[in-house]
């Protein structure tokens, strides 16, 4: 039985600020809209935070019945510490990327309405409205509606310039993504035609290894890795993330991947009985490792600093699914660790990954290009982007101190206390490579500018936003994991 | 009892096969109307089910709404030849599309076979909460009170939809009229028909949408025949759409998600909480909701049927 929390109504105004604010911005338009969203991500920032609080202190999950119904009838939002984490980061990385784009997606008074001003102020709430809507529902169905939401918001964003180069690879995106919801939906039916309910706490309780629980995990895995982009499904990303607008770059790779992550582990450590879990983990594992070698090697490759940044997406998301054979095979001190580490990773990649395409775009700007080979003279006209940038990738690595390192060295741990120390040769691996694409950056935007290059200076306040986010995920490792419980809190 | 089988045998062999014929279609023109053919043929299915409003939606927004669609944008790619035909999957590649299609069959029908029987269902459970609320149609429940969020933010999800089709307008076109201009037609049966059907549709639209509350229909049925009567003038060139810029537009397309969240939110205070309905005024919000969404969606499908802008604002 679930029953509404004390505090439960904390996530009814966690999902409909952002949806009213949306629909507000929508009708009002212009000047207004921008006032509208970044007063609306300001107040979902505080009460991402008031959930995350409550969740710590109270050391047990939110819940909130809608319309007061029971499910299986009705249906709940719940903030476990996972919710509650990855509401915050969302939080923060929205509200950095809103302040970044004051400046793109201005209206100046007087001016008329802009198409790509409007659309931005209109989709960061709806971003925020589609995020709380995957990090709190609790309930399969509720969860394919918040999935179509985020795979709209993704495909504006993404055409934010409006270039029609950009709609080939956003249609390629759109492909994939709702032949990942209709798989998804497809074995939702299936579980619900097994299990008489679609609430992921009653079927914690009520699946079995039978047939069709095991095809309806097939497909809906399926379904959410081609969402998330793991290897062999990654190919749409790439394009469609690089081509995109600095800022919804930023998004799309450090937050709306995370959105079906979520999805995922709910899938796995909730809804699949535990068998099914310990046999398929291996596999997404071995998907992952796939991802992180290969991404980062494809990266390491790459001429556009851009197409590089999002290659290291498909890389990064890999160390996500390493998590799945480690959860299900160690003891409980060793799961616990498993658990914080892929959740410490989507936080700490969420929260990088933004400030290196914020930054990659401010270089981009600057210059005029992205070639990584002509980045000299960048370090002199926006020091302190490079320096942010440099410290997203610094996370990205695993050094010490970022929430990249705690994260990675959670994993490292796990694999070598489960005795699948194969793991740990793929987690040093894919660090040494993250480490060779980004000292290449690094170096290249230190070299002294090339003769006849102009380099104009970009605004200091998007440069700051860039810094708050990388400052974010270095800063996650300065804080003693036994303050990160909160992630464990309501954990499987 | 066995020409009921038969029917129904008949049935699935004539989707099978007009889906068949669909794919195996050598124009895109004929391809759609295969689709179209098959989406009114699984409407006879759903009502065979017994699932009469599903059968309204498919009928309305699969058959209906997507044909029209999809018929638009089978005309808009003439003279597109060179692109289309680089775009076209090649030979291994439907070959592929094909494997997948079928190893998902096959998973399914293995799926949905092991299935108990009888299923466990939440039918009686519905049906016991319909009657408290003063309705007498359980989909009409489920959709606006035991499952209320999920509908809230379809409804939601529809004005993304629209943003997103706007949005992918040309920058200097902001703020001019969605889609096409059409020749004014003043004879011809299209231009009879879009005077004479419109004052029959908006009544039948009107009717299927407050019907919903007791018997099958609803807003999304409803309000895919108002747009339907919408589009039919404008296709003959007898009315404009307004532009996006539009803010009476703009509202008549989010006062229905609005509506809705405003009474959900009300709930906190007149009645148990979020979406909560207070005792013996159910059936009156529901309404009211539903009016509004009815008007939403109706205004958003009709944009979605028009596109994104396509002529320069006026100066």
């Amino acid at each position: 039985m679930t029953a509404t929390t004390p505090e439960g109504w904390l996530l009814v105004l966690a999902l409909t600020l952002p949806a009213g604010a949306m629909l507000l911005a929508f009708v009002a338009g212009g000047r207004h809209a921008q006032r509208i969203a970044l007063g609306a991500l300001a107040l979902w920032l505080v009460i991402a935070f008031a959930i995350a609080l409550q969740v710590q202190r109270g050391g047990a999950p939110l819940a909130y019945l809608i319309g007061g119904w029971q499910p299986p009838l009705g249906m709940a939002l719940r903030a476990d510490g996972l919710s509650a984490a990855m509401l915050l980061t969302g939080a923060v990385v929205l509200l950095a990327v809103a302040l970044f784009g004051r400046a793109p997606y201005a209206t100046p008074r007087g001016a008329q309405e802009t198409r790509a001003a409007y659309a931005y102020w209109c989709f960061l709430p709806a971003l925020a409205a589609s995020l709380a809507a995957a990090f709190l529902g609790g309930d399969l169905f509720n969860l394919f509606v918040a999935l179509e939401m985020l795979t709209f918001t993704a495909l504006a964003l993404a055409c934010l310039d409006g270039k029609p180069s950009q709609f080939k690879s956003e249609l390629r995106y759109l492909l994939f993504a709702l032949i990942g919801s209709v798989l998804y939906l497809l074995g939702a039916g299936l579980l619900y035609g097994a299990h008489g309910t679609l609430d992921i706490a009653l079927l914690a309780g009520r699946t079995r290894a039978d047939a069709p629980t095991l095809v309806a995990g097939a497909l809906m895995t399926a379904g959410l890795i081609a969402k998330m982009a793991l290897f062999p499904l990654h190919l749409w990303l790439p394009p469609a993330h690089a081509g995109a607008p600095a800022a919804a770059s930023a998004l799309l790779s450090g937050l709306v991947v995370k959105g079906a992550f979520v999805l995922l582990l709910r899938l796995w450590f909730w809804v699949l009985p535990a068998p099914v879990v310990l046999n398929g983990g291996t596999l997404l594992a071995a998907l992952g490792a796939a991802a992180i070698l290969i991404g980062s090697v494809v990266a390491l490759r790459q001429e556009r600093l851009k197409l590089l940044v999002a290659y290291s997406t498909v890389a990064q998301m890999g160390y996500l699914f390493l998590m799945f054979p480690l959860l299900a095979a160690g003891d409980a001190e060793t799961a616990s660790r498993a658990w914080l580490g892929g959740v410490l990773q989507a936080v700490s990649h969420a929260l990088a990954k933004a400030a290196m395409f914020l930054g990659a775009g401010l270089i981009a700007a600057s210059l005029g290009h992205d070639r990584v080979a002509a980045l000299g003279g960048a370090a002199r006209v926006m020091p302190i982007t490079v320096i942010a940038f440099a410290m997203g990738g610094l996370s990205l690595m695993g050094l010490p101190p970022s929430g990249g390192f705690g994260a990675k060295w959670l994993l490292l741990r796990a694999s070598v206390e489960t005795g699948q120390w194969w793991w740990s040769l793929v987690i040093l691996s894919g660090g040494l490579l993250t480490g060779g694409y980004v000292y290449r950056i690094v170096a290249a935007a230190l070299a002294p500018p090339a003769p006849g290059c102009e380099a104009r200076p970009v605004p200091r306040a998007q440069e700051l936003c860039v810094l708050a986010l990388a400052l974010a995920s270095i800063l996650l490792g300065l804080v003693p994991l036994k303050d990160l419980g909160l992630v464990r809190v309501g954990a499987p | 009892m066995t020409a009921g089988l038969l029917l129904d045998l008949l049935l699935a062999l004539a989707v099978l096969g007009t889906a068949a014929w669909t794919l195996a279609a050598r124009s895109q023109f004929a391809a759609v109307i295969g689709f179209v053919v098959t989406g009114l043929l699984l409407t006879l299915v759903w009502v065979r089910l017994g699932a009469v409003d599903v059968a309204l939606t498919e009928a309305a927004i699969g058959a209906g709404a997507t044909g029209v669609i999809l018929l638009y944008v089978v005309a808009r790619l003439r003279g597109g030849e060179a692109e289309i035909s680089a775009a076209t999957p090649s030979r291994a590649q439907r070959a592929l599309a094909a494997l997948l299609a079928l190893s998902v069959g096959g998973a399914l029908a293995y799926g949905v076979l092991s299935l108990p029987d009888p299923a466990p269902s939440l039918a009686e459970a519905a049906l016991a909460g319909t009657a408290p609320l003063g309705l007498g149609n359980p989909v009409s429940a489920v959709l606006m009170a035991h499952r209320g969020l999920d509908t809230l933010l379809e409804a939601i999800v529809l004005v993304f939809a629209v943003l997103a089709v706007w949005s992918m307008a040309a920058d200097h076109r902001w703020g001019g009229r969605p889609g096409p201009v059409f020749q004014r037609e003043e004879h011809g049966p299209l231009s009879l028909l879009a005077r004479i059907l419109p004052p029959v549709g908006i009544v039948i639209g009107i009717y299927i949408a407050w019907v919903g509350a007791d018997s099958p229909g609803g807003k999304f049925q409803g309000g895919t025949i108002l747009a339907a009567m919408w589009v039919l003038p404008w296709i003959a060139g007898l009315v404009r759409p307004p532009s996006v810029t539009d803010w009476r537009l703009r509202l008549m397309i989010a006062i229905g998600p609005l509506t809705f969240l405003a009474v959900g939110l009300a709930g906190f205070v007149v009645a148990e909480g979020f979406l909560a309905y207070p005792p013996g005024f159910a059936k009156p919000l529901i309404l009211l909701i539903e009016a509004a969404m009815t008007l939403s969606v109706a205004a958003a499908l009709a944009c979605l049927i028009a596109g994104p802008p396509e002529r320069r604002r006026r100066a």
